[in-house]
Order: C-alpha cells, then sequence, then structure tokens
C-alpha cells in the first residue's frame, strides 16, 4: 500500500503503515517521530506514512490533533477573561494563555475592551509547559481577527496547505486576493473583498488538504482556482 | 445432543465474515465501525484534548475514558435507554485492554475519549467495541505501541470454537455454553482483556487461548486493512 | 471550539443577503438520504443523512396496560439519546434538556397529527394493548437534528412490522415477524424547524448555521384530504418572534411540505 507526495522534483513513494508494524530491521536506523526501537527492529507508533532520510527514520501522521510547538503560530479563540490575561482554546491536549506582558504596551485597563470571550486571535506560541501553552502577539501580523471567515483543517496537511517557502498558500492568496493566515493548529482565517472570494479560497485550501497526494499538485490547484473564477 | 456441527454451518475455528472500516463519524478525531457477522460496533475517539475539571487531571499521564453503551433497539428485547450495571463494567474492562497501548505519559493532564456504540448486537459486543475502539485509536493518530484485537472464544458443549453468536451463547445442551471474550496485543502478543463465564477445564481453557490467539492474527490483519484502505480513498 | 463573533456576524450579514456558505437558499434542505432496515433486532429502523448530519431512529414493540382512559388505544414512548459519538459537545449521561425537548417535540408531532392509527393497536379492550417504543440517537450532528430525527422517527415507523404475539402465553415472539405493519394512517408528520439568524429564517442549518442562530421555531405539519394542517409548534432558544417572523415560517413550511414528502415517498420502501 502506498501514497505519494510530491516534494520538490521528485516523486517520493511512501509507505503507509499502522502503529506496531516493522518499518525498516537494522542497527544503523534512527528511530525518529512516530516510531521507536525494539532489538534490530524499527517500530511504527503511529498510523501514518513512513519518511526514511538516510538513517532517520520516522512516521508523517495523516491524522491527530494538533500539537503544541514553540514558534508556531496558531489562531485560537478567546474563552475567558482574567485580570491578567486571556484563556485561549487552540485545540490541542493543552490550555493556553495570552498574557497581558505579551501584548503590545497600549493594552491596559479593563481587558474585556480589547479581546472578550468570542474573539478569535493569531498568536504565537512562545512557552510550552506541562502546565499549558503560553502565547504571545508581541509580533508583527499577530492579534485580533476582524471580519473575515474561519475554516478548520486537519493541522496535519498544514504544511502542504503552505507550500514549499509557502509558494502554494501564495498562489492562493493572489488568485482569490485574500489575506490568509493559516494557523499551525489547522485553523485558517481568511479576509477577502467578498464572501465570493473568500469562499473560493476556502475551496482552494479544501482542495489541496483533500489532494494532498497528487503529483503535480500546483498546477492542479491553479486550474482549480481558474475554473472557479471564470464561474463567477 | 453434542454439538458436533455449528448452527449456522462454520468451522470451528471459523470466524463470522468481518467487516472493519475507519472514518465513519465526521466530527470525531478517529472513528471506526467493527461488524462480526450480525454485530455491528461503531467508535469515536476524541481527544487528547483539555480535561475539565481541572481537578481530575492527572499531571503524569493522559486519562482514558471508555464509555461502552448500546442502542436501544441493538436487542431483540429493548434494551432501556440509560448506562446500566453491564455496560459499566464493559467500559472499564475496554478501558484496561486498550490503555496499556496508547502512549498515554506523552500528554499529562490531558484526556483522551473513548466512545463505544453498539447498533446491533448478536453476542460478541464487547471484542466488536474493542475492535473498533482501537481502530478509531489509530485513525485519531494517536501514538501506540501496538494494536489490539479481541474476539470471543467459546466452548459450546465440549468444542472450542471460534467467535460465539447468540445462538451459542444460549446453547444449554450437554454441557452447556461458555462464553470467554479475550483481547491479545498485537506485537507484545499479550492478552489484555480476559473474562469468563461457564465451567471449562484448565487444560481446555489452553486450547481456547490459542483459538483466540489465532483468530485475532487475522482480526489484526483485517483492522490495518482497514486504515490502509482509508489512505487509498484519499487519492 | 466555539463559534467565534466573526463567523456569527459574517453569516448573518450574508443570509441578510440571501448568501449561504455552501450556496443553499435560504429555505432549502441539504441532501436528505433515509435508508430503513438498518437495525435487525428493531421491529422498524431507519438511518437518516441530511448533509454530513447522521442520525438513527429505532422502533420496539412491547404489549402492556392501557392507559386509563384510553382502554381501546395503544402506546407510544419517545426518546432521544444526543450521543457522545456524534459530537465533542455531548457528555455521556443521562439525557440533558436538549434531548429531552428533542423527543417531545418528535413525540407531539406525530402523537397530534394522528400518524398512528392507536385504536388498531388494541388488542384486547381494558387489558392488552401494543405499546410502541420509538427511540432516536445522533450518530454526526453538522446541524439540524430536529428534522433529521423527525424524519427517521416517520420512516422507522412506515418501515415497521409487528413481532408475532402469543396471546394465549401473552409473550412476543421478538425476531418472529408478521406481514402486518404498524397501523398507520396516510397523514404523514413532517418536521421543519426555522432558525433564526440575525434578522434572516433558514432551514435546516449547517451546525455554525445553528450556533449563529438566537432563535428557532419547529412546525409539524400534515396534510389531510389536500389541505395542510398545523399540528405542533414549539419556539425554543432565547430570542422572541415577531408575529410576522411566525407567518412567515408557516409559509416557508408548507411550500416546503409536498418537496420533502415527494423524498419521503421516493426513499421509504
Amino acid at each position: 500500500m502506498e501514497a505519494t507526495e510530491n516534494t520538490e522534483l521528485k516523486e517520493v513513494k511512501r509507505e503507509v503503515v499502522t502503529p506496531g508494524e516493522v518499518i525498516v530491521s537494522g542497527k544503523d536506523y534512527l528511530p525518529g517521530d512516530g516510531t521507536r526501537r525494539e532489538g534490530d527492529d524499527i517500530i511504527a507508533s503511529k498510523f501514518g506514512l513512513v519518511d526514511i532520510g538516510g538513517r532517520a527514520v520516522k512516521v508523517i501522521p495523516l491524522s491527530g490533533t494538533y500539537m503544541p510547538r514553540f514558534g508556531n503560530v496558531v489562531i485560537g479563540i478567546v474563552t475567558d477573561v482574567t485580570f491578567n490575561g486571556w484563556l485561549i482554546d487552540i485545540k490541542g491536549p493543552y490550555s493556553s494563555f495570552l498574557p497581558l506582558v505579551e501584548t503590545p504596551r497600549f493594552i491596559k485597563g479593563d481587558l474585556k475592551e480589547f479581546f472578550d470571550i468570542g474573539d478569535m486571535m493569531a498568536c504565537k506560541i512562545v512557552g510550552v509547559k506541562q502546565k499549558g501553552v503560553d502565547l504571545s502577539i508581541k509580533f508583527n501580523g499577530l492579534g485580533k481577527l476582524e471580519e473575515g471567515i474561519v475554516i478548520f483543517i486537519n493541522s496535519n496537511k498544514v504544511p502542504r496547505v503552505i507550500g514549499k517557502e509557502g509558494s502554494m498558500i501564495k498562489l492562493i492568496k493572489d488568485e482569490t486576493n485574500c489575506e490568509i493566515i493559516v494557523g499551525q493548529n489547522g485553523v485558517v482565517w481568511i479576509r477577502g473583498d467578498n464572501l465570493e472570494d473568500e469562499l473560493r479560497a476556502k475551496e482552494a485550501i479544501l482542495f489541496v488538504v483533500e489532494k494532498s497526494f497528487a503529483i503535480g499538485l500546483t498546477e492542479k490547484v491553479q486550474e482549480f482556482l481558474k475554473e472557479r473564477r471564470a464561474k463567477k | 445432543m453434542a454439538y458436533t456441527k455449528r448452527f449456522d454451518g462454520r468451522k470451528f475455528d471459523e470466524m463470522r465474515e468481518t467487516e472493519a472500516k475507519v472514518g465513519v463519524i465526521k466530527n470525531a478525531d478517529g472513528s471506526a465501525m467493527f461488524r462480526f457477522g450480525e454485530t455491528i460496533a461503531i467508535a469515536a475517539v476524541y481527544g487528547p484534548k483539555v480535561m475539565h475539571p481541572q481537578h481530575s487531571q492527572n499531571p503524569e499521564k493522559c486519562v482514558l475514558r471508555c464509555n461502552y453503551d448500546m442502542l436501544s433497539f441493538s436487542v431483540p428485547e429493548r434494551k432501556k435507554p440509560g448506562t446500566s450495571r453491564r455496560s459499566q463494567e464493559i467500559s472499564k474492562v475496554t478501558e484496561w485492554a486498550l490503555a496499556n497501548v496508547i502512549d498515554l505519559e506523552a500528554f499529562p493532564s490531558a484526556v483522551i475519549d473513548v466512545h463505544i456504540q453498539i447498533m446491533q448486537a448478536n453476542a460478541g459486543t464487547r471484542c466488536a467495541g474493542i475492535n473498533a475502539a482501537a481502530l478509531a485509536l489509530a485513525h485519531a493518530g494517536i501514538p501506540m505501541k501496538e494494536m489490539v484485537s479481541a474476539v470471543a472464544v467459546g466452548k459450546i458443549d465440549d468444542k472450542i470454537v471460534m467467535d460465539v453468536d447468540k445462538e451459542e451463547e444460549d446453547y444449554e445442551d450437554g454441557e452447556g455454553a461458555t462464553d470467554i471474550p479475550m483481547a491479545f496485543l498485537s506485537r507484545s502478543g499479550k492478552i489484555s482483556l480476559l473474562q469468563l463465564d461457564g465451567k471449562i477445564q484448565p487444560s481446555q481453557l489452553k486450547e481456547a487461548i490459542e483459538m483466540g490467539q489465532k483468530a485475532c492474527q487475522q482480526l489484526y490483519e483485517i483492522q490495518k486493512q482497514a486504515l490502509k484502505a482509508s489512505v487509498m480513498e484519499e487519492k | 471550539m466555539e463559534i467565534s463573533k466573526l463567523m456569527k456576524k459574517r453569516i448573518a450579514d450574508n443570509l441578510k443577503e440571501g448568501k449561504r456558505f455552501d450556496g443553499r437558499k435560504l429555505d432549502e434542505f441539504r441532501d436528505i438520504k433515509i435508508e430503513t432496515g438498518i437495525s435487525v433486532n428493531a421491529e422498524g429502523s431507519a438511518r437518516v443523512t441530511i448533509g454530513d448530519t447522521v442520525v438513527v431512529a429505532g422502533v420496539k414493540m412491547a404489549t402492556s396496560e392501557p392507559y386509563t382512559d384510553h382502554e381501546d388505544e395503544g402506546t407510544l414512548v419517545t426518546t432521544a439519546e444526543l450521543l457522545p459519538i456524534s459530537s465533542p459537545r455531548y457528555e455521556p449521561g443521562p439525557p440533558k434538556i436538549e434531548a429531552v425537548e428533542l423527543a417531545r417535540i418528535i413525540d407531539r408531532g406525530i402523537r397530534e397529527s394522528k400518524f398512528i392509527d392507536f385504536k388498531k393497536l388494541c388488542i384486547k379492550k381494558d387489558e392488552k394493548v401494543w405499546s410502541i417504543f420509538l427511540d432516536l440517537y445522533s450518530i454526526n450532528d453538522a446541524g439540524s437534528l430536529i428534522d433529521a430525527c423527525s424524519l427517521a422517527a416517520v420512516a422507522a415507523l412506515m418501515s415497521a412490522k409487528l413481532p408475532v404475539y402469543d396471546a394465549e402465553t401473552d409473550t412476543i415472539k421478538y425476531g418472529e415477524y408478521t406481514k402486518d405493519p404498524i397501523p398507520l394512517t396516510e397523514k404523514v408528520c413532517l418536521n421543519f424547524t426555522a432558525y433564526k439568524v440575525g434578522k434572516s429564517l433558514i432551514f435546516d442549518p449547517t451546525r455554525e448555521e445553528e450556533d449563529s442562530s438566537e432563535a428557532r421555531l419547529s412546525v409539524a405539519m400534515t396534510r389531510s384530504k389536500g389541505k395542510i394542517y398545523v399540528n405542533s409548534l414549539q419556539r425554543g432558544e432565547d430570542e422572541p418572534l415577531t408575529p410576522e417572523e411566525v407567518l412567515k415560517i408557516l409559509e416557508m413550511a408548507e411550500k416546503k411540505y409536498e418537496e420533502v414528502e415527494e423524498v419521503v415517498k421516493k426513499q421509504i420502501k
């Protein structure tokens, strides 16, 4: 059982594995993400695609909730406001908090006036501890999201949606004339001049997610967007 | 009358027709359906996610919550909606059957919810539930050391049989029916579910366990196929 | 994740212009699929899919003594459970008010429409009648559970067969069926729940549209001798409705009745 994925110009065949299956045998191999070593064998710990780069063996997950990582930009919803910050749901196993100190200096006083329950925020993860995740909006392009629409995708497909050096998402942004922020947690914000453009961008993103294994995906997405534009 | 031929004509070491499919519930992080003959179980996994209330969190590892239930009309005589002591017990042994293979230390303080619903019952429901749940956990991308497969082995009169159905469960002649649900881990071969009710000699129990191992090896292949088939669909 | 303020506003603003994210008209239903006989141990069962929403309904029969004042009529008990498998917002445990209300809405519609001929469910007056247990379950919640359950209930009832009843021993032989269906009339009860989002009224909301709504009105209708009758109403959630909105909803429901009745007739054998 194999699936193909387009990496640069090469076509890389990847095997699908399930938990407990032996991927390769040999003392030279190094167990990476999603794998473990048992004696001579490298065993899959997750359901996903095998990726062997030199001696490193890892499993690329096809599914699974988002695991917060330092430096990720994520989009979440404010669920509570405390005296010194905001509790934000970014999906995944940990609760996240945006402390007042990680926001621009002009924010003070009644915190609810700035960000309230139900607001969508683009944040950066600046700390991952057992107790929870620390967020910040002190960087460019972060903060409360206004207007636009929000969609949810499988967080494992985010790299594909962004593309090599952001090429895929840039294509979609340019073709639909939309601002788009793709949160590493699978939450995507799209803002365009009108709903039709926003929905076109949404459909293009869902197309990438659905056809993530296809070869020549960039061309297919270009075609997809052109077709949709012609329909208007 | 001695049990020389199975009611539905199966061989003694033959399971009913099985069916396994993942991704049956869109909202879930992982989901699956598993069928033994007329017994159908579906399972949905939500998590790992934040555990509420906070005081229930375990700072050392993820909490696994299993919840087994049956549709009222899944059985011939209607089962009143709501939990019963039976479903509570099955929920717990299911949790024990699965917890060991999940890397719970990877998500301290979080929770994984596994919900199992029996859509149609013809014996072997807890085993169908475990098979569906294990698939749903893998489908949800949760790190697992190995897979779990379960089957109800039985002793009908003096014959050890694979995958007991309702008619066999109700057998009363000769030595009657002994029901032995069991689950095996795919790689280590260890037993994570073992229950029994009936009457059986230890020597025959050995035979039953071997029957279970054989069945679960077959079930593991079926589960693997179901997971792999779902990826092919994406293409 | 909860629905965000920005999505709520976007949905409401676009509905004002008659636009829905999936391109449907305001009173348009997603694709409806009805399958019957989905659970072999039930006397009748059905699975209804509306878009991504999936629900199942099952009918089990039993015998009992009739209620006083209704000595020659069978009985109907309707329950509903919003299963935790269907959405992360539902927890295991006894049904919460959402499920209780849903069951009662479906029950009222069926009862008041006189869809079931309760008198024909009488086995022996004052002593023995058939009891129908109608149980509804959500399997995947993508909005519009009330209307999906209502269709599933109708489909399960229409496809049910009475089990064999041995009057001498007063036992039911479950698993053995007669060819007799549940005595039903031609008054097929259909439910239409309209949701108010901002200033717009829509049918069959997606989960996000439902979360953006402030009020709903469920209308159960049947057709008798060519005329359409309202058999029950239920207004729910916080926001009140204007009389004009109520009348508009009744108009929308009446218009949709024939279309959905066609779907039911075509898909239930």
